[in-house]
């Protein structure tokens, strides 16, 4: 379901960097040898100390598509070992080595056309960072004119941790729309109908597609939250094989 | 020591055997279990990660990562792992 395109060490150069949130940073890289990526697929990126230890970490890519500039946005984990660099050190003009792109089983590519069947829905699950794959599939999904619904739901902090806010409400009335759900988690707006809370399993179920439309399901986000997630999905009908997931911790 | 999954060995993957075997199906050779590599448990520490089954906590693979570049692959909990031979015809996999 994924085209082939051969992973291999790149050099990237930082194009720009700026902030994303108050704790990330969007990275746009440009890497002449990239083969293009399919939405929702990662890269390792690897520093080099200069006393030759060498650390590497898995980043998903905000971006989609051919073309030889990929998009990062990277969360800062303050104990971190790579993070803190990416988000606080590095530099338009400064290099970068990477590896990619990566991941053939989180990914979503647009389903072949099958005249006379309507595809299956898809329902994009996010906790924090973890949207960053999904809004890459979801503006793919924008970017091809597929005709998949798409539903997005996000689970974030506060209004101020929304990763690609401006992008994610564009897609919202682009055509084909994207529905987007946002849970805060801390705080929200002062005019939000809900007060901050978790995902719990009955707020999964108000809003995502059930499982009854058979939607294809990718889950991102901190190992609790996609293990919490996952299972009420599981619990509430959806095929395991249906239920893609990733999961990542402190980095 | 930091809880991930298999979706975090496509790198590794990739460079041991030159393709990203994430979405490949692998079978736990201690209980049968089997799914994608992606789906598996991975701890990860300075010295490499463990992959276990999701389902019986076995050891499915190990990398051990030195600081010089050598590397050792471990396989011991995988009795069976999925693998699609390319053509130069095709273009994507079924």
């Amino acid at each position: 379901m994924t085209s082939r395109r051969p992973a291999t060490w790149h050099v990237a150069t930082v194009v720009d960097s700026r902030n994303e949130t108050p704790t990330a940073r969007r990275i746009e890289l440009d890497v002449p040898t990239w083969p293009g990526n399919d939405a929702g697929s990662h890269v390792d990126v690897r520093l080099t100390a200069p006393d030759g230890y060498q650390a590497t970490r898995s980043y998903s890519i905000g971006s989609a598509g051919e073309g030889t500039r990929i998009v990062l946005a990277v969360d800062e984990v303050p104990e971190g070992e790579v993070s803190p660099f990416l988000v606080h050190e590095l530099r338009a003009g400064d290099q970068l080595e990477l590896h990619g792109p990566l991941g053939a089983f989180f990914v979503w590519t647009p389903p072949p056309p099958a005249p006379g069947e309507t595809p299956r829905p898809v329902q994009l699950i996010a906790g924090g960072s973890g949207v960053v794959p999904l809004y890459a599939m979801a503006a793919a999904h924008a970017e091809s004119g597929d005709a998949t619904q798409f539903r997005l739901l996000y689970s974030v902090r506060t209004p101020e941790d929304v990763f690609f806010r401006d992008e994610l409400t564009a897609l919202t009335v682009a055509e084909p729309a994207l529905r987007l759900d946002i849970v805060y988690t801390r705080r929200a707006p002062p005019d939000w109908p809900t007060p901050p809370a978790r995902v719990t399993r009955d707020r999964l179920q108000a809003a995502a597609l059930p499982a009854a439309s058979r939607p294809r399901v990718y889950v991102c986000g901190p190992t609790p939250f996609v293990e919490a997630v996952a299972g009420w999905l599981i619990d509430a009908g959806h095929r395991p094989g249906d239920v893609r997931t990733e999961r990542f911790g402190g980095s | 020591m930091t809880t991930l999954d298999g979706n975090v060995l496509a790198g590794r993957l990739a460079d041991t055997f030159g393709w990203d075997a994430t979405a490949a199906d692998a079978r736990c050779a201690t209980c049968g279990a089997h799914g994608p590599i992606a789906i598996a448990v991975v701890y990860a520490t300075r010295m490499g990660v463990v992959a276990r089954c999701g389902n019986c906590d076995g050891v499915l693979a190990t990398f051990v990562e030195a600081a010089d570049g050598r590397a050792w692959f471990g396989m011991p909990g995988i009795s069976a792992l999925e693998i699609t031979r390319w053509t130069p015809e095709s273009e994507s996999p079924a």
